[in-house]
């Protein structure tokens, strides 16, 4: 694996005329947790959908993981978790996971383990047996995370994990997020409107009208605008554009 | 195995849904007996054969409106080849009428119509037969459509319940999410033919079995015949579902898709008798698959053909099951180009 995980290079996608991602080039390096910032619209999640090969870009190139994308071999090594759960609700917490589990050719004994981590890691153990459609809506959140690690993948990309889940648990999940990052060697990328979830992150890339408009670490940021926070560092460099 | 994970997943789906279950396996058995109730107590132009007419009858018949082709040496073999739908045969001692009665309700206008234009020679001592090619003069009406309903039936609730639920799987995210995984296009398709298909299987035989052993519908031919029709017709509507699923936005508008795709099926298919409409009309039954449905279904069940009179029939059911599948998986690169 070379250095950058992701490589985007001049990425550029219409929808209907519209220009929804400006030509954009952004690097994520590996074994980094890396964010996408950006208020509602903006273009993060079509960005992700390109990264997956979901949605087919106009212009440009995306490397991952030293594949170019679309590739299917790909898939096996991205833990993907989407901005609207998508969950069998008639089925269980524990055959929504095994299902997926399955997809990925994971062996039996690999399979009981991996859900068993997944689940325990998301705090879901005691609820494996409950059909999803009694699920809260934060519960329906983590077992779509869980899914995404079922695979023990090297890339995470997660689109909004945290939106509906309380605050404790959200700590919790960013600790774990870091400790993948940490212990495990993954390489993650995140994208969340939430300014707090910012700070966490090793570098950042924010993004407006489907541009972006600064990047690099939190501090690289918060001393290039001179700001306090993100709420700040977000209006002066969406100021400066507009 | 992982379309063994799709079919696994579908089969936990569907025993959970015990409504969906019972529309599938009960619905079509309490309409099917109805139909049977109701239907076990319409015109066009009729083909006559005439053998040994004396010339004066035969214009009587011509004026009371039947196509009459006079014949001298006519087999029975003939009368099913070319679809005539009667034979009079007038010889000294008796006149031998041999009816086709394809379709006994037209079979029993025929020979009311028949017996009148005969009237006067009938008063002479001359004694008269009737013979039947199908059936006999017990033949109800019911008889020769219930195969056909029975191919409706699968067609219909197959097509309606793997519709909805593929429709769900789209409108919920699963099936794109599905698609974010390694799995191929192919083997989702594959995994869906077979989940669905098992509980289509289930439902053909149910139907059968009681269409035939309760409701005593006629059956001539093989009943393995019947299954192995019906099957693909399941198939057929299992794909054309699923594929259809990919233009509605919601579940009314699946339902939407029931007077655009079933009603015409219907009407094409034989369950009314198409011999009065214009012949290009009847000719647009080709391009549906229940028409070749009904085909099959009424020369095996009522007429008792073989497999290889059926063959042609089962061969273009398997192209629109085969050509739907191909469009089902092009379909799919909405979600993913690969
Ligand atoms: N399939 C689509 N067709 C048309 N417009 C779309 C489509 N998907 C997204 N958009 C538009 O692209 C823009 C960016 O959307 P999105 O990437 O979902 O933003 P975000 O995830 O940052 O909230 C929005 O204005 C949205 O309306
Ligand atoms: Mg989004």
């Amino acid at each position: 694996m070379g250095e950058n995980a992701i490589t985007l290079s001049a990425i550029e996608k219409r929808f209907h005329q519209k220009e929804v991602i400006a030509p954009l080039s952004l690097e994520v390096p590996t074994g980094q947790l890396i964010g996408l910032l950006g208020p509602s619209g903006c273009g993060k999640t079509t960005l992700i959908k390109m990264i997956m090969g979901m949605i087919k870009p106009d212009n440009g190139r995306i490397q991952v993981l030293d594949y170019v994308v679309p590739h299917k071999q790909l898939l096996i090594d991205i833990g993907y978790m989407a901005q609207s759960d998508a969950l069998y609700i008639d089925l269980t917490g524990a055959e929504n996971l095994h299902f997926f589990a399955k997809l990925y050719r994971l062996s039996k004994k690999e399979r009981v383990e991996r859900v068993a981590y997944a689940a325990n890691l998301v705090r879901l153990t005691e609820d494996l047996n409950n059909k999803v459609v009694n699920y809260s809506g934060g519960m329906k959140r983590r077992l779509s995370l869980a899914i995404a690690l079922i695979q023990n993948p090297k890339l995470l990309i997660l689109d909004e994990p945290t939106v509906g889940i309380d605050p404790v648990l959200k700590k919790e999940i960013w600790q774990e997020l870091i400790r993948l990052k940490e212990k495990e060697h993954k390489t993650i990328l995140v994208t969340t409107h939430a300014m707090d979830e910012a700070e966490r992150c090793d570098r950042l890339a924010m993004l407006r009208s489907g541009q972006i408009l600064a990047q690099g670490t939190p501090q690289e940021l918060k001393a290039h605008y001179q700001a306090q926070d993100f709420d700040e560092v977000f209006l002066k460099a969406g100021g400066a554009i507009v | 195995m992982r379309i063994g994970a799709i079919v696994t997943r579908i089969i936990q789906q569907m025993m959970r849904d015990k409504r969906t279950l019972a529309l599938l396996f009960c619905a079509p058995l309490l309409v099917l007996s109805l139909m049977y109730f109701i239907f076990n107590s319409d015109e066009s132009e009729v083909t006559l054969i005439v053998s040994h007419g004396p010339a004066q009858l035969i214009e009587k018949l011509e004026a009371a409106d039947f196509h009459v082709i006079e014949d001298d040496n006519v087999t029975i073999t003939q009368l099913k080849d070319n679809q005539y739908d009667a034979w009079l045969d007038i010889q000294q001692k008796q006149t031998k009428l041999t009816l086709l009665n394809d379709d006994p309700s037209a079979a029993k206008a025929l020979q009311m119509k028949l017996a009148q234009a005969l009237q006067p020679e009938q008063a002479s001592s001359m004694t008269f037969v009737t013979d039947y090619v199908y059936g006999d003069e017990d033949t109800a009406i019911f008889d020769i459509f219930s195969p056909m309903l029975i191919g409706f039936f699968v067609f219909f609730f197959v097509f309606l319940i793997t519709g909805i639920a593929l429709l769900k799987e789209r409108t919920s995210g699963t099936l794109e999410r599905l698609l974010a995984t390694p799995i191929k296009r192919s083997e989702i398709v594959a995994g869906y033919l077979v989940g669905y298909g098992l509980f289509a299987l289930v439902q053909t035989i149910i139907i059968v079995l009681f269409g035939i052993y309760v409701l005593d519908i006629v059956h001539v031919g093989s009943i393995w015949l019947v299954l192995l029709i019906n099957s693909l017709v399941a198939l057929v509507s299992l794909s054309l579902g699923a594929l259809l699923s990919s233009f509605a936005a919601s579940e009314f508008q699946m339902m939407q898709f029931i007077p655009l795709v079933i009603v015409p099926q219907v009407f094409f298919s034989g369950i009314f008798p198409l011999d009065s409409m214009v012949e290009w009309l009847q000719n647009i039954g080709r391009i549906m698959p229940l028409y070749y449905a009904a085909n099959a279904l009424n020369g095996v069940m009522y007429k008792g053909f073989t497999f290889s009179e059926i063959l042609v029939d089962l061969l273009v059911l398997a192209g629109f099951a085969l050509l739907f599948i191909l469009l089902n998986i092009i379909s799919l690169k909405k979600y993913r180009s690969l």
